[in-house]
């Protein structure tokens, strides 16, 4: 039988009556529909959690104090030093820096005349603003530090600033952080929040003051950003040589963001699996649908059966049209499906447009595949019944 | 051309055997016209159906010459062998048509040469002088649906001789018909018995069965009467 003849033989069946076709073919329309629906919801979380954590680049690593391994004489003999603000600018004088930020963060009291506000209060250093890229609304950002005390300068963050001071201009004002008076120079343009953390209910003073403002003796964290003519490997070891140099031991943690990023994106990718697994269970029902369909078609068309035997069909042929109609429904309710999918995502897109989803159209192609198997799957006993049967014995019922 | 030695056929009704053919022994020569008759249950639908290698004897021998001239032994032969058997030399008409449903008149007669992989050209060129024979040119485009009885019985004549079998098989063809299409479907018969092919009828019907110049008349398994019309003047 030519190929041809076959599409034509599969069809017309198909086509025969329309509406048994549309609803075998609507289990598995309604699983695609779910499976590809998930799978986009998972993709577009996916996606949102990654921009978040990658907005600020991926050619970051950051350093913090202490070291989680616990090692043989521990903790009597080793002691822990504090990273200081002079690791922080040694690191900065190796090679492929682009920016050092130190951060030490708390939280505090912010007054301005009568007003006053429990803020949080955040060290850092002046490449923070270049490194983050975070806009300024007016004024400047904390000055280069030239090694000696810092002076007293803040920079507020928009929902302070407006908290504090209304429409009034900022800039050249004394505010009091913690009791201690610090000169505005500069306030932030609004960056919303990340991960629920509001950036722009922040204050930010040099990193010398901070640490003397909240009685520590060390930094936070000291964040290395590199540029992108080395690798973040190299780029580790060199600051851990630099580090084990300067403290002898090794007493701090590197973390980088692309080994974080990995395993975010690799715990997020398993999540959209799963729930695209759980969607699939409806494929199922729609599998187990096209099952039954097949096997009560068989026995209505059992005359017509045994007909094809009579004039000669062979039983592959026999089995071949039985297995193409049923992948053929199958394949129909997979397209009926992807296509209720894009008019629902193409819906969503236009009326809540922030929504996280976004359809892969790998998965797409994966849930056309998957449909066709299943009609595969589900039509090969039916489809093997129907070549098995006697010819005269399929002839004898109508 | 057929030769039936010795061949039995047993069947379990409930709980009592029937035997169906009960050591049947027929030749058949080739561009022969055959009636079988006999009552209801007398094991003629049987004989047809192994005559026409859609049921399989207990035991004995089945030697049918093919297109080829080459005569085989059925019975031993495997079901696949048998189809394409059935395919290219033996041409099927039932008394309820068994036409495919969703197909036209022209794809249900072309249906075996689709089976055999015949490019459409080809197809359309034996196609067209059947449809013609048979008189179904403002029909052919038709679903089996919108045909009255006769030409549907037509249509299966056209089914069952498009391969240009040597052997026509009809069970019952005019029974499901008025007697004026039922006329007609038999005159198409004995046209193409008299361009040589061998036709054998399996009928209820004493005026159709008398026509044949061969009549064998079955009962409970038996061949009782194989009268053969040869010698006299018709």
């Amino acid at each position: 039988m030519r190929w041809q003849d076959w599409f034509h033989l599969v069809f017309s069946s198909v086509r025969y009556n329309p509406l048994k076709s549309l609803l075998t073919s609507l289990g598995i329309a309604i699983g695609i529909t779910a499976v590809t629906l998930l799978t986009s919801l998972g993709e577009g979380v996916r996606g949102y959690v990654m921009d978040n954590f990658s907005q600020f680049g991926t050619r970051i690593i950051a350093v913090m104090p202490g070291k989680d391994d616990t090692s043989g004489m521990g903790g009597m003999l080793s002691s822990v030093r504090f990273l200081t603000l002079g690791d922080a600018y040694s690191l900065e004088r190796l090679p492929h820096v682009d920016y050092m930020v130190a951060n030490v963060q708390g939280s505090g009291p912010i007054k301005f005349g009568a007003r006053s506000r429990n803020t949080e209060i955040l060290g850092t250093t002046s490449s923070f603003q270049q490194a983050w890229d975070f806009p300024l609304a007016s004024g400047q950002f904390l000055p280069v530090n030239r090694g000696q005390v810092s002076s007293a300068h803040a920079v507020l963050g928009q929902k302070v600033k407006q908290e504090l001071f209304l429409a009034q201009n900022p800039l050249g004002k004394f505010v009091r952080i913690a009791g201690q008076r610090y000169r505005v120079i500069g306030v932030m343009q609004s960056k919303g929040s990340m991960l629920g953390f509001d950036l722009d209910d922040m204050v930010y003073i040099p990193a010398d003051r901070a640490l003397t403002l909240f009685n520590r003796e060390g930094l936070m964290e000291i964040d290395v950003v590199f540029s992108a003519q080395t690798t973040s490997s190299k780029m580790a070891e060199r600051i851990h040589e630099k580090l084990i140099e300067r403290h002898g031991q090794e007493d701090f943690t590197l973390i980088t963001q692309d080994e974080m990023l990995d395993s975010l994106d690799s715990i997020l990718s398993l999540l959209t699996l799963g729930i695209g697994a759980l969607g699939s269970i409806s494929l199922l029902v729609g599998g187990v649908g096209i099952f039954t369909i097949m096997t009560t078609n068989i026995r209505e068309r059992s005359a017509e059966i045994g007909l094809l035997r009579a004039i000669g069909t062979s039983r592959n042929q026999l089995l071949s049209l039985f297995l193409g109609e049923a992948m053929l429904l199958s394949f129909i309710g997979g397209l009926l499906g992807m296509l209720a999918a894009m008019a629902i995502l193409l819906i969503t897109s236009i009326f809540a447009p922030s929504f996280p989803i976004s359809p892969n159209p790998i998965y797409l192609i994966a849930a056309l595949l998957i449909s066709g198997l299943i009609g595969l799957v589900s039509g090969i006993r039916p489809a093997w019944l129907a070549s098995k049967m006697s010819p005269v014995h399929a002839l004898r019922n109508e | 051309m057929i030769q039936v030695n010795q061949v039995n056929k047993t069947f379990q009704l409930g709980d009592q055997p029937v035997h169906a053919l009960n050591n049947i022994q027929l030749k058949i020569s080739p561009g022969e016209y055959l009636s079988i008759m006999g009552p209801s249950g007398s094991g003629k639908s049987t004989l047809l159906n192994m005559l026409g290698l859609l049921d399989i004897p207990d035991d004995g021998e089945y030697w049918l010459q093919g297109c080829d001239g080459l005569a085989l032994d059925t019975v031993p032969m495997d079901e696949e062998v048998r189809a394409r058997y059935r395919r290219d030399h033996i041409g099927f008409v039932f008394q309820s048509y068994h036409l495919i449903p969703r197909l036209t008149a022209a794809e249900n007669i072309e249906l075996p040469l689709v089976l055999a992989g015949i490019p459409p050209d080809e197809r359309k060129e034996r196609l067209q002088p059947i449809i013609q024979r048979l008189g179904l040119e403002q029909r052919a485009g038709h679903l089996p649906n919108q045909l009255s009885g006769g030409q549907r019985q037509r249509v299966a004549i056209g089914r069952a001789t498009i391969m240009r079998p040597k052997l026509l098989l009809a069970d019952e063809p005019t029974g499901n018909l008025d007697s004026h299409s039922g006329a007609e479907v038999i005159e198409l018969l004995e046209e193409l018995n008299n361009d040589g092919i061998t036709l054998i009828i399996v009928t209820h019907d004493m005026d159709l069965g008398d026509r044949a110049k061969r009549k064998i008349r079955m009962v409970d398994g038996e061949i009782v009467l194989d009268k053969s019309r040869e010698q006299e003047p018709s």
